[in-house]
């Protein structure tokens, strides 16, 4: 098979300023004492030898630090090459970028390479655009050398270089071995958005073809020469260990080559992933408990309703939010239940890894923290870094979920290669099973709010108290905790852009053993959920318009009003409906963008249709409207079913909800009609991976109790319209 | 022993029969288009063409593909233009991509059966294949232009 690898390809600047740089990882921990990592600003050096390669036939392979995975960014970041390049769409590629967090850091993060909260436009914007201007330059002053003529009289559009004097004309590929030996310039300026003709224009996105024909390869797909296959039987609870393991029947199975012992399961590997399957199937292992989490769902959802009646620490607070509960002239207390989430991308979780004769590591992934992944590795196999190489191939979706902060699927690979002597390469497969039995759940949370009105219907103190485990402590990002508050526990509540004078924001970080993570849009998952439908009883309430009654709350937010006003326009809010239809809304700001939503369902006796939505985003310079059409539509197929139904139980401390029978996913004929709205601007891009996802619930909570009259507060809303609240 | 067709290649399979369809493509004859998502036919990751007909490759025992025609992603269109895939390319349907093999070939197996669906049909043939990233509407889009066009 051919993988994309750098080496392979041409160099606008040979191999010598770059060029060795191919692997030069650098393993940081991120957790430098009091050191924000998220306070980075959002500019970089300028590199284009790191991010630019013109080959001899023209073509220009944007090299991509972060991971495709299906929300467009090789498409999105090329679009910015291509721009300042002046070149043609027809000539763009993409490839991934290797491990290496000097020159591939995700710079709203840190020394890090990764990707996530909807970053990768934001912090690559300046840095690409400077990098591709300077390639520019360089094209043209090679040019100029070449042709004999100064480099004023030379332009370059649709990824031609012309000398209109003299009528000389010529590709990028003729120059950039010339480009090559000139320096970087400094000082480079973007180009005026007036003069854009990429950037803002629907280009089709690069990785269509191979999506379509069965070309693309995921790390699935990798095969390597002699490689075995290994499934792996895990401990049916997070925590538990091997107590024994009887591997005769196992080594029985025809294909089966060796059972191996590694810190997460008992291993075996296969010449087929069949072969692997059946051997697992005859493996009998006894667990070892007396350190797994046995508790179910229900007793830690008691436990953390427990918590919420206590004072947790303060995550902000304003005003004198109890001396104004105490004067208001009504206070609607609410509490709010949200359900363990798994990712459930449909590619499981696996990955490839492989020793080289010099001792050195090849891996073969879908890495979303790739220097986090590379160096995992390296201490699981007691190398340097350096030492590891990572290939990272286009992701079957991830929502988070590949970004895990213990790299626990590719380690798990890692520990199998050693255990097994190295000799052959590994290619772990995870089956669903595994994959949702693996935890890294987005968490489960509890919210308990006292609101007040006072008597002109005014909000008179806000209390608001979430439970729910930390995503940052114990891991590399530890040193993002303010306060021993977990910003991701409390964000889209603690920096709500609602006017509200006296507002107190508490957090308990619960501490149960199952693994948590980031799962699309993160805090945001159950904190929009919770601020945009108290709202929306507040504004009920009151007897206010919920839309007016935003907008007179985001007097200093005209971005989040202008989204709502958007919204409820093209929606027609305020229009009649049909008896047995609503029409809720929402808008939420994350990520530095703001989604607002307008949901229309229909409640069906105890089931809910939704029918329609409506949705405004602002995401600042829409760089390709396509694509942020697209991730809208997509966050709200994603969502729509971790509104509705999806949750994952613990029975004893054991996952209940195993494939996508008992945890299904939006299905084809669920899907609403989704129109989707851009709000212009000027403002440098921000993210639109995830921040449509926050605003889905609220909105479609709110239709649904103006549908019915009645309230459903808890997610998922099938659950709550079970129990009744 | 087992004798099949794959694209068009005859193929004997001399192993273990119980095995899926699923890992004999992918494992034995190299063929990784069709996709692994959940191993029990509830995602349609994994659809194929069994003698025209979509079916889910995870859940067909090679036993049950003895004398049959099987069509891959790979086998559905020499150059990779068969109607469908030239509307998912237009539309820019795939996001991450994983699923859209199966949904295409799944989409091919209602075209054949239904040249002009209606949207109930649609839903009929497509709810068995999800799609995490949420395409759905693109899809449906583009199964109703490949209809167009092929009725041109």
């Amino acid at each position: 098979m051919t993988l994309p690898s750098p080496s392979r390809r041409g160099f606008l600047v040979g191999a010598a300023a770059v060029g060795g740089a191919l692997v030069v990882g650098t393993y940081m921990s991120l957790g430098r004492p009091g050191r924000a990592v998220a306070a980075t600003p959002a500019s970089g050096p300028v590199k284009p030898n790191a991010f630019i390669r013109i080959a001899p036939d023209d073509t220009v392979t944007v090299l991509v630090k972060h991971l495709e995975m299906g929300q467009g960014v090789s498409t999105g970041l090329a679009t910015i090459v291509a721009e300042e390049l002046d070149a043609s769409w027809a000539q763009m590629r993409a490839a991934p970028a290797p491990a290496d967090a000097e020159l591939y850091a995700n710079l709203a993060w840190g020394p890090v390479q990764g990707t996530g909260g909807s970053t990768s436009i934001a912090n690559s914007w300046t840095q690409l655009r400077l990098a591709s201007a300077a390639a520019r330059a360089m094209l043209v002053a090679a040019a100029a050398e070449a042709w004999g003529v100064p480099a004023s009289e030379i332009a370059i559009a649709a990824g031609v270089i012309r000398h209109p004097a003299s009528g000389r004309t010529g590709g990028f590929g003729a120059f950039a071995a010339r480009a090559a030996a000139l320096p970087v310039p400094a000082d480079m300026r973007p180009k005026d958005p007036a003069a854009w003709v990429h950037i803002g224009q629907p280009r089709p996105r690069l990785d269509s073809s191979a999506k379509t024909d069965g070309t693309a390869v995921y790390s699935l797909d990798v095969r390597r020469p002699g490689m075995l296959t290994a499934v792996v039987a895990h401990p049916p609870r997070f925590g538990a260990r091997v107590r024994s393991v009887d591997e005769t029947a196992a080594r029985a199975v025809p294909g089966v080559v060796d059972v191996v012992r590694i810190p997460t399961g008992v291993a075996v590997l296969g010449r087929d992933t069949w072969s692997a399957m059946r051997g697992r199937d005859a493996l009998v292992v006894t667990w070892d408990d007396a350190r797994a989490e046995t508790r179910s769902s229900a007793a830690l959802a008691a436990e953390y309703r427990a918590l919420g009646g206590r004072p947790g620490a303060v995550a902000a607070s304003r005003g004198d939010a109890g001396a104004a509960l105490a004067k208001a002239a009504r206070v609607i207390e609410a509490e709010y239940d949200f359900p363990y989430l798994a990712h459930a991308a449909i590619e499981p979780l696996n990955g490839t890894i492989a020793r080289n004769p010099d001792g050195s590591v090849e891996a073969w992934g879908a890495f979303q923290i790739p220097t986090m992944d590379q160096g995992t590795i390296a201490s699981i196999l007691d190398l340097t870094p350096d030492r590891v190489t990572l290939h990272t191939l286009p992701a079957g979706g991830s929502f988070g979920r590949r970004a895990s902060t213990t790299s626990d699927w590719i380690a798990e690979a890692a520990w199998i290669l050693k255990a097994s002597g190295g000799g052959a390469p590994i290619h772990l497969v995870w089956t669903r099973e595994d994959d949702m039995r693996a935890g890294h759940f987005r968490p489960m949370a509890h919210h308990r709010v006292r609101a007040g009105l006072d008597a002109a219907g005014r909000i008179c103190g806000w209390e608001h108290r979430i439970v729910a485990k930390s995503l940052l402590m114990g891991t590399p990002f530890e040193a993002m905790l303010a306060g021993g508050v977990d910003p991701s526990t409390t964000e889209g509540v603690a920096d709500t852009p609602y006017a509200i004078p006296d507002l107190r924001v508490e957090a308990h970080n619960a501490r149960e053993g199952v693994p948590v993570l980031w799962w699309r849009s993160v805090g945001h998952t159950h904190t929009a959920h919770v601020m945009e439908t108290m709202i929306d009883e507040l504004a009920r309430a009151a007897g206010q318009d919920p839309v007016a009654f935003r907008l007179g709350l985001l007097g200093n937010a005209p971005r989040s009003a202008a989204a709502l006003r958007l919204a409820a326009e093209r929606a027609g809010w305020g229009e009649p409906l049909p008896a047995g239809r609503g029409r809720g809304v929402a808008v939420h700001a994350s990520f530095g963008s703001v989604a607002a939503m307008v949901a229309e369902v229909t409640a069906d006796g105890p089931r809910l249709r939704v029918d329609r939505i409506v949705a405004a985003v602002d995401c600042g310079v829409a760089v390709n409207p396509d694509v942020i059409r697209a991730q809208v539509e997509g966050s709200v197929g994603f969502a729509l079913s971790a509104v509705l139904r999806n949750r994952v139980t613990l029975a004893d401390g054991v996952v209940q909800e195993t494939n996508f029978d008992a945890y299904e996913p939006t299905r084809f004929r669920e899907m609403p009609r989704v129109e989707v709205h851009i709000v212009p601007s000027g403002v440098d891009p921000t993210g639109i991976g995830e921040p449509a996802v926050p605003p889905l619930a609220p909105a479609i909570a709110n239709a649904a109790a103006a549908a019915t009259g009645t309230r459903m507060r808890s997610l998922p809303l099938e659950a709550s319209a079970r129990r009744g609240a | 022993m087992v004798k099949l067709t794959v694209n068009g290649v005859e193929r004997t399979f001399d192993g273990d029969e119980d095995m899926p369809l699923l890992w004999y493509l992918r494992d034995e004859l190299g063929l990784t288009g069709t996709k692994f998502g959940c191993g029990v036919a509830a995602c349609g990751a994994c659809t194929v063409h069994l003698d025209g007909t979509a079916v889910r490759a995870c859940q067909t025992p090679l036993s049950a593909t003895a004398g049959t025609a099987v069509t891959t992603i790979e086998g559905l269109s020499p150059d990779g233009n068969h109607p469908l895939q030239a509307a998912w390319r237009d539309l820019n349907v795939a996001q991450c991509g994983y699923c859209q093999t199966g949904q295409i070939m799944q989409a091919a197996s209602l075209l054949r059966e239904t040249p002009n669906p209606s949207d109930a049909d649609i839903d009929n043939a497509m709810s068995g294949n999800l799609c995490r990233c949420g395409t759905y509407p693109r899809i449906r889009a583009a199964i109703k232009q490949a209809a167009k066009g092929a009725r041109l």
